[in-house]
């Protein structure tokens, strides 16, 4: 993994400190040729991992990769799935079944067995989770997707209710049907190391909020500084400005101090600031010792 | 230690099951709904208890608590059954669909001494909070208006294969989403005393309204209500209070809390006069553990804590409780009823207030029409 990884949340409206900025960037980046700009800055820039969101119009930047292959020989993709409001605003329309059956690419499975009125198997829910992530995946045809993520709000939700297992189903599909890591985002990182012990996905790539104010960090600074020094497992960092409240080089010289993360993921709209995170990464958070 | 029982395992009872499982107070969560699809799954994968029968849950599963999040039609029975069997209750907004029987549970709920609550997370968003503290310090003098607002991107084309698109089973734009709103304006400026103007406009649903506007009448202020929930322009749902005061604004939402001091405002410890903001980021306080947003976490640790009886000193005996949501309830009741009202047309007679109303209304509109020429005639001689 590269030591900075590219995200995506400013090009979908995400601020967690302002609507209008959010709106701002929506309305900036409604046109592809905008994303297509800024991801090229910093594919110039040296960063050449864009971690990003199964979002319908990550579909577009895909296709312009894909069509572009000399232009974006070293591009490499982490996609992060799903992307979660697209569910959930189905859920309110079609119901929780009606979902599944909605986003399933082959529903004959889960209706037979719904017609039927059957109980359902454990073969059968290993089914519709490797269905939802090759329908997820198909975007991706042809590019390089070496890690591939569970999105936060499903991996702690399926954390909370203790459905263990579907992290172990994930791990093994993203492995054997595209040779690829599986990753995990969470906001409960001591909490998610334990499970994923418990399901033997062993020295797992896992993405949290890790930033020297504490912000989004379920179980304390403490918490995660001793899973940060004491377990097997790489890490990436994102929130690591806690959306702007620490300067950059402050930041970056605080997750210098834990050799077990591995990447920063952080997002950016111009060169500018593209160029300053990059640089401040470079001064303080050079190749880890191991 | 607490024992629970999640009822209505749909989005929200899905999440308020996931993040309950993992409190350090609760014992144990059983789970209650009439999809054996969900119960089956979900009780093979996590070894949840299931129930398909929520009299029988009652029954025989031994609880201290519930958290009910099925359709609004089904809150009421389930209500008056928890508490009859002396359970503690969390209910998903809004509380009922009728304003009696909102008062009704309300009551029984306060002979009973049980505790309740209902799931108006926004009362547990640091920057609502902050508004409120605000407005109790009077840091922005009398609330002479509110606008209270909420988009986004709900119903988004003609169809209603749920319980959401159906207003008799507690969906539509009012119950789903202007309860919210009207909620902080409850929190905010206590209850109404007249509403007016209300307009229940559908843009796509057959069954049931996507927007709601309408002006509420306090003894001293004003709020308009606007809303509208299929404005796919807005990514997620989205929540907005602009409060007018005699000494500032107050402009808030999930992300922050914009305040406008005058010179005149007294301000309280951290602001100053003229523009202040205040980011969600920097006043929320951290939560055991994260599904989807601080509030949710926060909202049931305060009922599991005041179901155990461990609420910190100082901590509010009660918040959110089935009394103030009964006002919030009776609120869109009357909403409803105002909808139905005839409006005030524009062509044909003028009304105007006062004893002259009883003239007839051509001599008044002659009797305006001619002051206003005496007026243009005198303007043009002075000019």
């Amino acid at each position: 993994m590269d030591r900075l990884l590219f995200g995506d949340n400013q090009f979908f409206g995400v601020n967690h400190m302002s609507e209008e900025r959010a709106r701002a960037q929506a309305m900036r980046f409604q046109n592809l040729d905008a994303v297509m700009n800024v991801l090229d800055t910093a594919y110039d820039e040296g960063i050449r991992t864009f971690m990003c969101t199964t979002h319908d119009r990550i579909a577009e930047v895909a296709q312009r990769v894909r069509k572009d292959s000399d232009r974006y020989a070293d591009f490499v993709f982490y996609p992060c799935m799903p992307y979660a409001h697209k569910y959930a605003n189905a859920v309110t329309d079609y119901g929780m079944l009606g979902v599944l059956k909605k986003f399933l690419p082959d529903e004959s499975l889960l209706s037979a067995t719904l017609r039927g009125g059957k109980a359902f198997a454990r073969k059968d829910i290993e089914s519709v989770i490797t269905m939802l992530v090759d329908a997820e995946m198909s975007m991706f045809e042809g590019l390089r997707t070496p890690v591939v993520f569970l999105q936060n709000v499903v991996v702690d939700l399926l954390l909370g209710l203790g459905f263990d297992e579907a992290f172990a189903v994930f791990a093994r599909h993203v492995e054997q049907r595209y040779g690829a890591e599986p990753g995990f985002i969470t906001m409960n990182l001591p909490r998610l190391l334990d499970t994923l012990d418990r399901v033997g996905v062993a020295n797992p790539i896992v993405c949290s909020s890790i930033n020297k104010l504490g912000f989004r960090m379920c179980g304390g600074v403490e918490a995660y500084r001793t899973v940060l020094e004491e377990r097997e497992f790489r890490a990436i960092a994102m929130s690591v400005y806690a959306s702007g409240a620490i300067p950059p080089r402050e930041a970056f010289e605080w997750i210098s101090g834990f050799p077990r993360i591995q990447s920063v993921v952080f997002g950016a709209s111009s060169g500018a600031n593209i160029r300053g995170t990059r640089d401040v990464a470079s001064a303080t958070f050079t190749s880890p010792a191991a | 230690m607490v024992r629970l029982a999640v009822v209505g395992i749909g989005k929200m009872g899905l999440s308020h099951l996931s993040i309950l499982r993992q409190h350090p107070d609760v014992q144990s969560v059983a789970m209650c709904d009439s999809s054996g699809f969900v119960l089956d799954v979900l009780g093979k994968y996590t070894g949840l208890t299931s129930y398909r029968d929520y009299d029988r849950m009652l029954r025989e599963e031994p609880l201290d608590g519930v958290v009910i999040a099925t359709p609004t039609k089904a809150h009421f029975p389930m209500v008056r059954s928890a508490i009859e069997h002396g359970v503690n209750v969390f209910c998903e907004k809004p509380l009922t669909l009728s304003a009696n029987q909102s008062m009704e549970l309300a009551e029984l709920a306060r002979r009973s001494g049980l505790r309740t609550q209902v799931g108006y997370h926004n009362r547990f968003v640091a920057a609502f909070a902050e508004a409120k503290r605000l407005l109790e310090l009077g840091a922005i003098g009398e609330v002479k208006h509110a606008l209270a607002e909420a988009y986004g991107p709900v119903v988004l084309r003609a169809k209603a294969s749920t319980w959401r698109g159906r207003r008799a089973e507690g969906g539509g734009a009012l119950y789903d989403y202007a309860a919210h709103p009207l909620d902080l304006l409850t929190w905010y400026l206590g209850e109404p005393s007249a509403v007016s103007g209300t307009v229940l406009g559908n843009i796509f649903s057959v069954e049931t309204e996507d927007e709601v506007y309408a002006t509420l009448h306090y003894p001293k202020a004003s709020a308009q209500l606007s809303v509208n929930w299929s404005d796919e322009s807005y990514r997620k749902m989205s929540t907005k209070i602009t409060l007018t005061g005699t000494l500032g604004r107050i402009t808030v939402d999930r992300q922050e809390c914009q305040v406008y001091l005058r010179e005149q405002a007294i301000c309280p410890s951290g602001y100053q006069h003229g523009w202040n903001v205040r980011y969600t980021t920097d006043l929320t306080d951290q939560v055991w553990f994260y599904v989807r947003g601080e509030e949710y976490s926060a909202e049931l640790d305060y009922f599991v804590r005041s179901v155990a009886g461990n609420l910190r000193a100082g901590e509010p005996a009660e918040r959110n409780s089935f009394t103030s949501a009964a006002v919030t309830d009776r609120v869109i009741e009357r909403l409803v009823g105002d909808a139905a009202l005839p409006t005030t047309p524009v062509s044909g007679p003028v009304a105007l207030p006062g004893p002259r109303r009883q003239q007839e209304p051509a001599s008044r509109v002659r009797q305006l029409r001619s002051r206003m020429q005496d007026r243009w005639q005198r303007r043009r001689q002075t000019a």
